[in-house]
């Protein structure tokens, strides 16, 4: 298969990762959106936040335009799209394997709109379905802090958004 | 710096923008001091929520206005007559029954408004608002987790919970005022009628204090003009505060 401009760029921006959960790849999250070369070699990354005030995104577009630089192509604009709304589906099945294996429970599907699957968030140590919220809010906007009522070990939860 | 007369949307689009910076940093303020290292985390979690929608509606009014403004100068470089954010958020924290009533009262208003603004006609407002959603759903749960818990406990967490409740109830009206700006978005499908947020916000408030066994405020007093820039003497300390670092020191990057 001929590798063309767009797979190079896809590659370079898709493998920039998450500075907080630095397992994660920004295509795994799926805040990578599109990729656009033109005829010129310009190329436009579009990336969406996970939330409002993530103090990664800046990071992340930085390092973005710094990947896709280094790839060869250094006339690139990074742009941040709001619409639609990053949704934890996005989030790939690599991703989520990943974070389990990280210690970090990763995020249920949800039905349409705001409701979530009641479905028990297994500890990312023993695997038990017994675990318990402690903490709403917790290290980073994204994650719920919770406990595992078999193991005991308290785990980050990615939560549903 | 004056203000800037312009698009009413960008008018709009700075009111609410003025709202998340100035909550989010009176939240800030709890940072190292909140009751618990889990509620501490919770509300600068919070904070930084608002300022993210603050920075995205500052980055449209000044699309909007032309003025090309950026987030530091609208949050560094106005004064206090400049700023056009409610009444309700520049309070003080208080204890934190006023802390969590001042969230109640806000992100209740806050998230109908958010829901009715992801149907807005200016795609971009909707799209922040789309995004808003779903954080401003998490801060209304914090809030109402704790006005239950608060108004439904002890002897003293409902006698500080309702004292709460009173201090900060007169300042909710504002939230639902109509004027120039309203009425032409509200035409142009831009923003919502208030009197539509206010019957949603009635009906969901009067379903918390009753299930926290709070009693609704009868007060008519309704303070108003934070939308004119108007504000109480406590924002003009917060301002200062807030402002010092940038102003003593212009152009300074950390």
């Amino acid at each position: 298969m001929v590798t063309t401009a767009l797979d190079q760029v896809w590659r370079a921006a898709g493998e920039v990762v998450d500075p907080e959960i630095p397992v994660l790849t920004i295509e795994d999250l799926g805040i990578l959106r599109d990729v656009r070369v033109d005829a010129s070699g310009h190329v436009e990354v579009d990336i969406s936040p996970t939330y409002s005030g993530c103090p990664a995104l800046d990071v992340i577009r930085a390092d973005v335009a710094r990947s896709v630089h280094a790839a060869g192509y250094p006339d690139v604009t990074v742009n941040v799209v709001l619409s639609p709304a990053w949704t934890t589906d996005w989030m790939s099945e690599t991703g989520r394997r990943k974070l389990r294996e990280y210690g970090i429970a990763p995020p249920r599907p949800r039905e349409s709109g705001m409701q979530l699957i009641q479905i028990a968030v297994p500890c990312p140590v023993c695997g038990s379905a017994h675990t318990s919220e402690v903490a709403h809010f917790a290290s980073t906007q994204c994650q719920a802090l919770r406990r595992c009522t078999d193991c005991a070990e308290p785990f980050p939860h990615f939560k549903e958004h | 710096m004056t203000a800037v007369a312009a698009d009413p949307a960008a008018v709009y689009a700075l009111r609410y923008a003025d709202d998340c910076l100035v909550l989010s940093h009176r939240l800030a303020q709890w940072s190292s001091r909140a009751p618990a290292l889990e509620e501490d985390v919770a509300l600068t979690n919070i904070a930084l929520d608002l300022l993210g929608q603050a920075r995205a509606l500052y980055a449209r009014s000044a699309e909007l206005d032309g003025t090309g403004r950026s987030e530091d100068d609208y949050a560094f470089l106005r004064d206090e007559r400049d700023f056009v954010n409610c009444l309700l958020v520049e309070q003080e924290n208080g204890d934190f029954a006023v802390t969590i009533i001042r969230q109640l009262l806000y992100s209740t208003f806050q998230l109908e408004a958010w829901r009715a603004l992801s149907e807005s006609t200016d795609a971009h407002i909707a799209a922040i608002a789309a995004k808003a959603v779903k954080e401003v759903t998490y801060h209304l749960d914090h809030a109402t987790q704790w006005t239950l818990r608060l108004g439904d406990g002890t002897a003293e967490s409902h006698a500080r919970t309702q004292a709460a409740l009173d201090q900060l109830w007169p300042y909710a009206a504002e939230l639902f005022e109509s004027d120039a700006v309203t009425r032409d978005l509200v035409t142009r499908g831009v923003a919502p009628d208030p009197e539509r947020l206010r019957t949603a916000w009635d009906a969901s408030i009067d379903q918390v204090l009753s299930a926290a066994k709070l009693e609704r405020p009868s007060t008519s007093w309704a303070p108003s003009g934070g939308r004119r820039g108007l504000h109480t003497e406590c924002f003009g300390y917060m301002l200062a505060e807030m402002q010092h670092l940038h102003r003593a020191h212009p152009g300074a990057q950390w």
